[in-house]
């Protein structure tokens, strides 16, 4: 009998000075199949379409659940997380390739680690006093949690950063992430202390007057976090707290 | 003297919550991930976590917590580090929530709580339905505060092989490999700290995250820590079955409400709807009405395996039962368990706002890891461990919600114990055991590029995943269990014989699997004998050949030593200063 199965091409690059070649698999179809379970497949069985011996794919993944935000790649062209990424629903060959706006390490894995200097740079943290014990925290109304929670479900993937115009070497701008952060943590009670600060790091060059406000971000976030919205409301802020500034001098 | 240099492994909730109280203590830290600490694994937590803050008038203290702990794990567990943990829970979860954890809130502002296995209480805070995601950030960002002040260096993207063992025997560093380039290095420390995880590769397919290997506890059970309890294994009672791995549904779907069950006729071909309530086998609430869906675990986790294979009821004859929350108002729903909801509609493509989700048991969480004292420390000077890779806090079986406290707090003992070990160390021997140790690895490492043999890492893999999960998880035979561990011994053996297909030395992910899969190989072993040895039923561990729990024989912690030939078993007796042990019958009226 014969079994059924799915196509994928897969864009290979052994390493960040090598050049990109694709390669064809054909992988066993099983229902509910992701198409991270079609590259541990390709691990198990090294083998292209065309019967030649490759290696196992390099990427990133680790939860498979679509919260740890590693697997992040474009898939048929657009990015997304590849353990949400049912080969069901997707157009045959299945055509896989890394972020596009990040340094490239091996075949599908990029390196993100600006994400995480960005997050440093605005302070995105409540500044505790200390872990000791200092009795219950501050009283937080259902509504505002609400409000709050979409935000700290960022799982920091990237998906926003690779699909801006904005977010080049040129601009050097922050991405959307990181303004969701700064807006999460401007919200919170005792986070709001270092609020100042976190909007005059947004202040300058890459910071939040690059966004061309395409609105990509919103739209690709796995999450659906409201992230067009933490831009402009942060931006606000972030011209409020230059005019305060300004006349302080 | 400089002040003491601690290495910290694993950057979960463990081991950041161990991070943290070192940096805030004035010591500086080494942070080694596999991956970026964000992207740890209790990320995936989903329900909760547990302290009797009695924030809703039922009278619950930490002693009855304590109580709900040891009872629903067997009384294995040892009391002492039990019963400190039940009392340190509420200042944690007041700590969390000035950190900024978005728990979910009364209409006062005060922190919600919600009902989870195994205890008659509201006690388990939450955030949604994904608190470890937010309480993994909450420290995440402390940490990336202390890092941005120079206390912490993080080394993410890095392995750990080993640790580096002095001449007496005492640890003074540990070696690592440089995921993307491939290097080998080792790193000088006064006092290192395990905070690696799961093991749940192990079994090949569970609801752990890939990294979940247990291949650091593994490598240091392999250099002489002892390994305790490996046999206890939980087994998840309500998970999507999948290709790639067995995704997690809550128990706090059960804990607002959810509701399992099967049609009472096999085969029953009606539409969901029409099918009666009096129609419709609500097992876990006819056989134990006191807890109802809320039972350990390992109950419910029996109780479905019952129904399926004993009785023929899975749904469509397939190893599937439903949990049904479709009575709940869908506000609610979203308010409070939305994280899962969505897992269940990306992954399977149904609304379980709409339609009973269908799910089964799947392996979940190791009780039993590394042996440590009451201050953390295992039985090697200077090597501390925290988190799911020890032993210490869930006995036979653990509770829902009460892995995130035990983690955060496991972690806040070994860091400021590791630091004042650090502080009165004495300075080592000439290099510590560093060269050799480096050249140990680096034996290994070339002994792996040059293999040219013919089995494949990730089939070898495969095996063993299959062979565990089917003799070593929900029922045990000793003859399964044999067998098991026959086929580990020839996996062993075959390993000798591996190929990588890939011998690059940049970002090769097949060669630090195939490092990763010996280290599982040993470890397996430790859980099928472990249980082979182990001739009762206890919490997780059930043998129908030996239903009850006999005490007198073993109400003991199983110590695994490892040994050319194989681990070797003793047995420590158990602290049960607090609670006499008594049966463990949640079906029982009182």
């Amino acid at each position: 009998m014969a079994t059924k199965t799915v196509a994928f091409e897969i864009k290979r690059q052994s390493s960040p000075d090598a050049v990109a070649v694709w390669e064809s698999f054909e992988v066993e179809w099983r229902p509910g199949m992701n198409v991270v379970s079609a590259m541990m497949e390709i691990a198990a069985n090294p083998v292209t379409a065309e019967g030649r011996a490759t290696t196992p794919i390099t990427y990133d993944s680790n939860c498979l659940e679509e919260i740890c935000g590693s697997c992040a790649m474009r898939i048929n062209g657009k990015a997304r997380m590849a353990c949400s990424a049912l080969v069901d629903n997707l157009d045959q060959p299945i055509r896989v390739e890394p972020l596009s706006k990040f340094p490239l390490v091996r075949d599908l894995q990029v390196d993100r680690s600006v994400l995480f200097e960005n997050l440093k740079a605005v302070k995105a943290w409540v500044p505790l006093d200390g872990t000791y014990d200092l009795g219950s925290g501050p009283r937080v109304f259902p509504q505002e949690q609400e409000a709050n929670y979409p935000l700290s479900n960022c799982i920091s993937c990237t998906c926003c950063m690779e699909v801006c115009p904005q977010f080049n070497e040129e601009t050097g701008f922050v991405g959307a992430a990181t303004i969701a952060q700064v807006k999460l943590f401007n919200n919170h009670p005792t986070g709001k202390v270092l609020k100042e600060e976190r909007l005059r790091a947004l202040a300058g060059d890459g910071g939040i007057q690059e966004c061309g406000f395409a609105q990509n971000c919103v739209e690709v976030c796995p999450k659906q976090i409201p992230l067009t919205n933490a831009i402009s409301d942060v931006s606000r802020d972030v011209i409020l707290q230059k005019a305060k500034d300004f006349l302080r001098g | 003297m400089a002040s003491p240099r601690i290495i910290v492994v694993g950057g979960g909730l463990a081991g950041l919550a161990a991070v943290i109280k070192i940096a805030e203590a004035g010591g500086t830290v080494d942070l080694f991930s596999i991956v970026p600490v964000k992207r740890s694994h209790s990320v995936c937590a989903q329900g909760g976590i547990n302290a009797a803050k009695n924030l809703k008038g039922e009278g619950d203290t930490t002693d009855k917590h304590f109580d709900d702990t040891i009872y629903g794990g067997d009384f294995l567990a040892n009391q002492t580090p039990v019963k400190a943990m039940c009392e340190a829970a509420p200042a944690i979860i007041d700590l969390l929530d000035r950190m900024g954890v978005p728990f979910n809130r009364t209409p006062e502002g005060l922190l919600d709580f919600r009902r989870f296995g195994g205890t008659l209480y509201n006690r388990t805070a939450f955030a949604g339905a994904t608190t470890g995601q937010q309480l993994l950030y909450a420290l995440d960002e402390q940490v990336r505060r202390h890092e941005s002040e120079g206390k912490v260096r993080k080394f993410e993207g890095w392995e750990f092989l080993s640790a580096v063992l002095d001449s007496n025997g005492v640890a003074r560093g540990i070696t690592a490999l440089d995921l993307r380039t491939m290097e080998l290095r080792s790193f000088p420390a006064d006092a290192i700290i395990l905070a690696t995880g799961g093991i749940g590769a192990i079994f090949g397919k569970s609801t752990n995250s890939v990294v979940c290997t247990g291949s650091a506890q593994s490598a240091v059970y392999q250099q002489g820590v002892t390994y305790a309890n490996g046999e206890f294994i939980q087994v998840h009672p309500t998970c999507i079955p999948g290709e790639d791995k067995l995704r997690l549904m809550s128990e706090s779907a059960r804990g607002e409400g959810g509701r399992v069950w099967v049609p009472r006729t096999a085969g029953d071909q009606r539409p969901i709807k029409q099918i009666p309530e009096a129609e419709r086998f609500y097992f876990l609430e006819e056989w134990y009405p006191k807890y109802g869906n809320l039972v350990p675990r390992d109950i419910a986790t029996r109780a479905i395996h019952k129904v399926v294979y004993e009785l023929k009821l899975g749904l469509d004859g397939q190893p599937m039962v439903y949990l049904d929350l479709t009575h709940i108002d869908r506000a609610t729903l979203n308010r409070k368990l939305e994280g899962i909801l969505e897992i269940y509609e990306k992954f399977v493509g149904d609304d379980p706002r709409d339609v009973p989700m269908k799910i089964f048991p799947g392996m979940h969480y190791t009780m039993g890891g590394l042996w440590v004292d009451f201050n953390q420390m295992t039985n090697i000077p200077g090597i501390f461990a925290a988190g799911e890779c020890e032993y210490q806090y869930h006995g036979a079986n653990r509770l829902g919600a009460n892995s995130l406290v035990s983690c955060i707090y496991g972690g806040f003992k070994a860091g400021p114990n590791a630091l004042s070990y650090a502080k009165s160390l004495s300075a080592a021997e000439g290099d510590g055991g560093h060269s050799s140790e480096l050249t140990r690895q680096a034996e290994i490492n070339a002994k792996l590029l040059k293999n040219k043999g013919t089995e494949n890492p990730f089939k070898l893999w495969r095996e063993l995943g299959e062979v565990m999960t089917q003799h070593a998880t929900v029922i045990r035979y000793n003859s399964g269990l044999k067998k098991a561990d026959d086929k580990i011994v020839e996996l062993l053996e075959r390993y000798k014989n591996v190929n990588l297909s890939d011998k690059s030395q940049w970002a090769n992910t097949s060669f630090a699997f195939t490092r990763q899969l010996k280290n599982m190989l040993e470890l397996a072993r430790v859980v099928a004998l472990g249980a082979l040895q182990r001739d009762e039923s206890r919490g997780a561990h059930y043998k129908p050949d030996f239903p009850d729990r006999n005490d007198e024989q073993f109400l003991k912690t199983t110590k695994a030593s490892f040994t050319a030939d194989g681990p070797h078993f003793e047995y420590e007796g158990v602290d049960t200063q607090f609670i006499q042990p008594r049966p463990r019958r949640y079906d029982a009226a009182s």
